[in-house]
């Protein structure tokens, strides 16, 4: 048989940094990990659900962004995808969805139709969900490509490190 | 069966009900009076016809015209392979025709939608009630004089 390697590198416990602490902001260090680990709630109703179907599997993977995780309640996500046509029958409902939703919470308006309308401006579209709901990002395309919703991502995350953190016992 | 005999056996039942036959799209339309609708289609749904399905059901508003509102209904046979169009005109002032939902089932909603759409009122039909647009909502959406910027929304929009 071979000779027994016996000069492979053992592993030693690496040695703390010099201090053993480091120094952040809460504020950052509380962005930096509420944009890691967006929980989204798809809010969809039309064509645009198939990229969003796209974007959220294994092909472009929203996971590597931590944003993969799923919720089907609203009160268990902070991300609200609304994902397709509003309509004016359905924007109580989307209001609803969204006051359901627990601090902090983001909305991303997903393609041309729940950005605008899209080409629908008739007795029956909303123009755009934020007559209804306050919106973070707009995601244009109809349908966007997968690669544009991971740019808005991307962006969302750029906008929760930077913001201004609420939390529970945060003196107002 | 060819569809020849078919508009023939029609003729020389309801001579006095058919305005006129005509071809489009490669399918022959049947213009009728609106109160020979019944008697019409149930003469066709039965042997030998057997029109079994009703493709679509619809409705169309020609806003300039005495007669302003056409309804057609789209009939197949399943049985004899045959396409066939009937047509009817209603006027404004007398919005009423007979519900097909006692011949085919799939016309309870069919004839809900051109309710919602038109406000065309179909007699004895079950449960004529909006089915696409909301509780409060004024007028009939698909009629040409339909204000085309008008909104009617259920809760108060931000002005965009």
């Amino acid at each position: 048989m071979g000779k027994i390697i016996d000069d492979f590198p053992r592993w030693e416990p690496r040695r703390p940094i010099e201090g053993g602490f480091i120094t952040t902001k809460f504020n950052e260090l509380l962005g930096w990990a509420r944009k890691y680990s967006l929980f989204h709630y798809p809010f969809v109703t039309a064509c645009c659900g198939m990229e969003y179907m796209s974007a959220a599997s294994a092909h472009f993977d929203i996971d590597r962004f931590g944003a993969g995780w799923t919720r089907f309640s609203p009160r268990q996500s902070d991300m609200l995808l609304v994902v397709g046509t509003v309509t004016q029958k359905l924007a109580p409902v989307l209001r609803t969805v969204y006051n359901q939703m627990t601090n902090p919470k983001w909305v991303i308006a997903f393609g041309a139709c729940a950005v605008s309308g899209g080409i629908y401006d008739n007795y029956a579209v909303v123009q755009g969900i934020d007559r209804i709901i306050p919106v973070d990002v707009y995601i244009p395309g109809c349908p966007p490509r997968p690669e544009t919703i991971l740019d808005a991502l991307i962006k969302l995350q750029e906008k929760i490190q930077k913001q201004e953190q609420e939390w529970r016992w945060k003196k107002k | 069966m060819e569809k020849e005999v078919i508009l023939k056996a029609l003729q020389d039942k309801f001579a006095q009900d058919i305005i006129r036959l005509g071809q489009q799209f490669g399918d022959d339309i049947i213009q009728i009076k609106k109160k020979a609708l019944l008697p019409i289609v149930n003469f066709l749904r039965k042997e030998p016809y057997e029109f079994t399905m009703l493709l679509d059901l619809t409705c169309v508003d020609y806003l300039d015209d005495e007669e302003r509102f056409e309804m057609v209904y789209h009939l197949f046979s399943l049985k004899n392979n045959i396409r066939l169009r009937i047509k009817a005109r209603l006027k404004e002032s007398d919005l009423k025709i007979d519900s097909v939902t006692s011949i085919w089932k799939n016309a309870n909603w069919l004839e809900r939608e051109v309710y919602d759409m038109f406000g065309v009122q179909f007699e004895g039909h079950p449960d004529l009630r909006r089915i696409f647009m909301y509780d409060g909502f004024e007028g009939y959406p698909l009629r040409k004089d339909y204000p085309l910027r008008k909104r009617q929304p259920r809760i108060p929009l931000k002005r965009g």
